[in-house]
């Protein structure tokens, strides 16, 4: 199982009675979730609307300033705004998220493809290369990967999808192996449809769903992987105001200006919380729709 | 009966029994004020369909309705002394003492982690001082009494190694540990093979002899007929009508009872109508010509008195699977028969006789290993599958589980559009392409089915279990086929609900001339629908032949057998 | 149909199994020989100190004569599953000693931290899966709430917010790990808390289940208390897919090894596998890795053994 397989419950048994179980209705998570995320989105795109300042303007007679109503999030070594860096930094962390999320889903869904739909020669390779994939666990991938073509943003970016890859490709897997084999699959060859007709009418939409769920789950946990890689000076590094390099910039000053490493972490810890919370309730929505 | 055996006080009383759950749930009771009780040594039997609120009665007894729940009473009280208001320590030391629970599926109601044998002691161990060895005899004892003879080996195995009799004898043990005067049996034979069944019936009445009150749950009139002294019948948190065995089954008062009794289908000949006309929404609409014109119409040398063409033909069919411990297993082996126009052909069999596997075979969604399945005369299972996909529409299928059986995706206007139309190119989700046709034919095919148009929007998870088999044939029917093949259609409904989906089986049966393989395990069933019937056992046909002849002069002992363990009402 | 002996089944099935780690293992050897081949550069120079450094073609030739450099593709591959095979996995260039015994002294305080962790973890994950499901809308609200925090706390800030809280303010443990028992608390809290978040969710899921199934009902018809309901019956069933997860629960430690070992500045595989990469040491990067791919099969045995010890109806089958 991977971090997603969790956070989705795909682990789940199937069980007939939650009567014990608070129903879920709306939550207020999930609209709090939004609206952080909103903002997010508003900050990648549009940063000089909610931080109006320069990210990189230094001025080295503010430095090292605790949070104030000038400066929310205090300031760094040469007085730069953290909060102007953190806004500013929204949309690179977002970017480096998104694509390695895409990356991942891109050869998940090529490698689960294959396994699931080419019979069963191919199924047992593509199983056998991803439990071989598997024996290089969490960031071991990735470091590989950036022992091979160096640190980076790009490289670190690459090396995060890479690594997220395997466990999307058995979740795809899986999901293609369920539809395929459900009883609506069976009802519709039984009415006479020939099998592209149910692929594309059942088996494709069934099995893509999910995705958007896994999706939403997975760029949260790559802006998570992809910070740490840059904290470690693998990814982006300082000046940059990438969310995981303003982290690491500050580690040397933790003990007198710890600010300049809370609110850059707080910003990834919200928006993984953010997109687990959205994530869950898509989920939700489809499942009861 | 109760006064011989007993110290006068009943197992348990129960007078104006309320049950509500939640904020509503004063408002909108699920038990409204219900009055019973059962003498030591005596079978009370409450029936009722899903819903009725059997299940909460036997919970609210053991103090474990929920947290949720309120429970009120005038009079509750166990072995003659008053447990409302017990806190959850006292009751929990009545539990198991003053009264056993024993229910569905012991699969899932043993610990499938533990063995038996600990599941057993469990009692002993809460209630008693004895000792880990004392336990162990009066275990080994225990088992030996609801018979389960090897008991030395039994102990040690879990739930999922045993014969599913095997389980709900060992669940039974469970709960008579420590002699309660009172053992509640909710559904305790619902999972179980009518033999198999027939043989829990028996244990249960020996304890009853033996001096304990039971009161058994069910949904089945003819079950409980068996060891019931009274029955209670549920209806909506209200006991409608309450009275000894014998008259409740054969002079019913309550409309609800006389419902339920007819629509036990045993013993009830050909077309007879098992529903009560006005629970069943036959469609009031005849004017659809197209589709339901009256039965002499049909297409075809319909009618039960034209020569019989045979439709559907297997022979010598054979399918083996490989286990996981790679040994091999014939699921079918050598299964022949002829499937007449416009007749039935019923299909009858334990868990694991195969009938499933044949059911697969004659869809063609598996191939056999040897042996062939001809449809209207043509090559079927040795067809192309080309050649397949242009002969499938001269068959539907309904299935066990309808639900599972429809794209959780779509809506039951998409589900019919696509049975009607020609698949997923043409009818696009909310697409322009959509013909008027195809809704025309979509509307009629409801209106057979007897279902409203306000249904359509809907998705099949949020109907009734009677609603989506209804869309089920009416999926089935929409590429008008000759044939249809129902596996186990109505084991998951409601017997009022099931008697009204076998009448609308036989009333389209009857319209358009239909063929029906019908596959079950209830011999009732059967019986009610078949002209022709086959009995599987282990993958082979033991008894084919004419439906009247079989179930009047079984000549196979495995036949003979089934047919005695079949809960009949009459005597 | 001849029925195998249980014996033989068992004996065949681990068979089976060993075989399959071996492939695995072969093929991740495999994997990374020809995956370094990517490396642009020639690897010679990069022994020597990189393309920066003056080097006498004669030195390289030298280099690449002592490494094997000039032979074929081929057997450069055969000559390094044979090395692999005897344990022995080559020289660090930057370190100038061989990778085997360097990588093998680290191995200890890494394991230590994740056994550690793992343990802390499980224990955190079952008290809050155990709380939060004995009843009551906020509870479980806050349990739910709590995990998914927990699942998206970065290793590095949760370590920083440690070190700033319990060093820096109010002084009662050391940032940096020290030998000894105050040293391993807060490393051992920032592998554990994150996992402990998964595990969590995974384990009140199941443990809802199991509450909710009809064998706990007839338990409770018995007279079993709501302790014996969870002790005896619904614990095993809450654990049996926490397990299940060992296998990725171990990756996940070690990634976070690599961060915790950096921040505490704590010796261990983690912090010398990511020094490597920093300076592009192959042999080291590669050693670490093929250890690390060991442990994780080791794991996954161990895993599949444990979970048959705890669901006895993987035996029978």
């Amino acid at each position: 199982m991977s971090d997603l397989e969790i956070q989705a419950g795909l682990g789940r048994s199937p069980r007939a009675n939650r009567q014990h179980r608070p129903p879920r209705r709306f939550g207020v998570a999930e609209a709090l979730a939004g609206l952080f995320t909103i903002f997010l989105v508003t900050a990648a795109l549009f940063p000089a609307l909610v931080a109006p300042g320069d990210p990189l303007g230094i001025d080295p007679l503010s430095a090292f300033q605790s949070p104030s109503p000038a400066h929310w999030f205090g300031t760094d070594e040469s007085g730069r705004d953290i909060y102007t860096r953190v806004s500013h930094g929204t949309g690179s962390s977002l970017l480096i998220g998104t694509v390695a999320t895409l990356i991942g889903l891109g050869l998940g869904l090529v490698l689960g493809t294959l396994a699931g739909m080419l019979g069963p020669i191919v199924d047992f390779t593509v199983n056998r290369f991803l439990e071989v994939l598997f024996a290089f666990p969490g960031l071991l991938l990735a470091l590989l990967f950036i022992l091979i073509f160096g640190p980076g943003v790009a490289t670190a970016t690459v090396a995060v999808g890479l690594a997220t890859a395997p466990g999307y490709a058995r979740i795809i897997r899986g999901q293609l192996l369920s539809v395929r084999s459900s009883a609506f699959v069976e009802a519709a060859t039984v009415l006479g449809r020939s099998p592209g007709q149910i692929l594309v009418r059942h088996i494709l939409p069934n099995t893509l769903a999910p995705l958007f769920v896994l999706g939403t789950l997975g760029i949260g946990q790559a802006i998570v992987w992809a910070s740490a890689l840059s904290y470690l000076g693998l990814g982006a590094a300082p000046p940059a105001a990438e969310w995981g390099a303003m982290l690491s910039a500050g580690r040397t000053y933790i003990g007198s200006a710890w600010w300049m490493s809370f609110f850059p972490g707080l910003f990834i810890v919200l928006t993984a919380v953010s997109a687990t919370a959205l994530g869950r309730g898509i989920e939700r929505r489809l499942r009861h729709a | 009966m109760s006064d011989e055996t007993g110290t006068g006080a009943p197992a348990v009383r129960v007078r104006n029994l309320v049950v509500g759950f939640g904020p509503g749930g004063d408002a909108d009771p699920v038990l409204n004020g219900i009055s019973f009780e059962v003498a030591p040594g005596e079978c009370l039997a409450i029936v009722g369909e899903s819903g009725s609120g059997k299940s909460v009665t036997a919970r609210s007894l053991l103090g474990l309705a929920g947290e949720n729940a309120r429970v009120s009473a005038d009079e509750l009280s166990l072995a003659g002394s008053d447990v409302r208001g017990l806190t959850e320590q006292h009751w929990r030391r009545r539990r198991g003492r003053d009264v056993g629970l024993v229910l569905q599926d012991a699969l899932v109601s043993l610990d499938p982690l533990r063995p038996v044998g600990r599941e057993i002691a469990d009692s002993l161990r809460l209630h008693t001082d004895l000792g880990a060895a004392a336990r162990h005899a009066r275990v080994l004892e225990l088992l030996d009494r609801v018979g389960l003879p090897d008991a030395a080996t039994e102990v040690r195995k879990r739930a999922g190694e045993l014969s599913g009799g095997q389980r709900q004898r060992a669940l039974i043990a469970a709960a008579i540990a420590l002699d309660p005067p009172l053992l509640i049996a909710d559904e305790p034979t619902t999972a179980l093979d009518v033999t198999v069944q027939a043989q829990i019936l028996e244990l249960l009445a020996s304890l009853k002899r033996a001096g304990t009150g039971i009161l058994l749950i069910s949904h089945d009139l003819a079950v409980v007929g068996r060891i019931a002294d009274r029955i209670a019948v549920l209806h909506e948190g209200r006991i409608v009508e309450q009275g000894p065995a014998h008259e409740m089954l054969t002079r019913p008062d309550h409309p609800v009872t006389r419902q339920m009794l007819a629509a036990i289908p045993v013993d009830k000949p050909r077309g007879l109508r098992l529903s009560v006309r006005a629970a069943a929404p036959v469609s009031p609409s005849r004017s659809s010509p197209a589709l339901t014109s009256p039965g002499l119409a049909s297409p075809g040398p319909a009618g039960r008195d034209a020569p019989r063409h045979t439709v559907l033909e297997a022979v010598g069919l054979v399918k083996r699977f490989t286990r996981p411990g790679g040994a091999e297993q014939l699921a079918v082996d050598g299964v022949s028969f002829r499937l007449a126009r416009g007749t039935t052909l019923g299909i009858v069999g334990e868990s694991g006789s195969g009938k499933t596997t044949t059911a697969r075979l004659a869809l063609a969604l598996t191939r056999p290993d040897a042996g062939e399945v001809r449809l209207l005369g043509q090559a079927f299972s040795a067809a192309s599958a080309k050649q397949r996909r242009l002969l499938r529409p001269g068959l539907g299928a309904v299935y066990q589980d309808a639900l599972s059986s429809f794209d959780p995706r779509l809506s039951v206007e998409q589900v019919l559009r696509d049975a009607v139309g020609g698949g997923a190119g043409r009818t696009g989700r909310g697409g322009a392409s959509v013909s008027t046709a195809d809704r025309r034919r979509v509307l009629q095919l409801l209106d057979a089915v007897g279902l409203s148009q306000g249904l359509l929007g809907r998705r099949p998870r949020s109907l009734s279990g009677g609603q989506r088999q209804r869309v089920s044939i009416a999926r089935a029917l929409a590429s008008e086929p000759q044939i249809l093949i129902c596996d186990e259609p109505v084991s998951s409904l409601d017997v009022t609900v099931q008697a009204q989906v076998l009448d609308l089986l036989d009333e389209l049966q009857r319209d358009r001339g239909l063929s029906l393989l019908f596959i079950s395990h209830d011999l009732g069933v059967i019986q009610h629908v078949s002209d022709q019937v086959a009995v599987m056992r282990g993958g082979r046909i033991v008894e084919a032949g004419d439906a009247a002849r079989v179930f009047a002069a079984p000549e196979h002992p495995y036949t003979q057998d089934l047919l005695g363990a079949v809960p009949r009402i009459g005597f | 149909m001849a029925e195998v002996g249980r014996g033989t089944r068992v004996f065949r099935g681990a068979l089976a199994r060993l075989g399959g780690a071996l492939f695995v293992l072969w093929m991740v050897a495999t994997l990374t020989f020809f995956a370094i081949r990517l490396i642009p550069g020639d690897p010679a120079e990069a022994i020597l100190g990189g393309p920066g450094s003056q080097t006498s073609p004669e030195a390289l030739a030298a280099v690449r004569a002592e490494y094997g450099l000039d032979q074929p593709v081929l057997v450069q591959y055969l000559a390094q599953l044979a090395r692999l095979a005897t344990g022995d996995l080559g020289r660090s260039y930057s370190l100038n000693q061989d990778v085997a015994p360097l990588l093998i002294g680290q191995l200890g305080g890494t394991l230590l931290l994740a056994v550690l962790a793992l343990g802390v973890a499980w224990l955190l994950a079952l008290g809050l899966a155990t709380w939060s499901t004995r009843g009551g809308r906020v509870a479980w609200s806050v349990g739910s709430g709590l995990e998914i925090v927990a699942a998206a706390l970065p290793h590095f800030w949760l370590a920083t917010a440690l070190i700033v809280l319990f060093s820096v303010w109010l002084g009662w443990l050391p940032p940096i790990s020290t030998p000894g028992v105050a040293g391993l608390v807060l490393p051992v809290l920032t592998l554990a808390v994150p996992l402990a978040g998964f595990l969590g969710q995974i384990m009140r899921e199941s443990l809802l289940t199991a509450l909710e199934s009809p064998f706990v009902l007839s338990a409770r018809a018995r007279g079993e208390s709501e302790r014996g309901v969870r002790w005896v019956h619904s614990i095993r069933h809450a654990a049996l897919p926490a397990i299940s997860l060992s296998g990725w629960a171990f990756g996940s430690l070690i990634s976070g090894a690599v961060v915790v070992e950096t921040i505490f500045a704590r010796p261990g595989l983690g912090r010398t596998l990511l020094n490597a990469v920093t300076v592009r040491d192959v042999p080291v990067v590669v050693g670490a890795v093929l250890i690390v791919a060991v442990g994780y099969i080791l794991m996954t045995l161990l895993t599949d053994l444990a979970q048959r010890i705890a669901d006895p109806r993987l035996r029978t089958r």
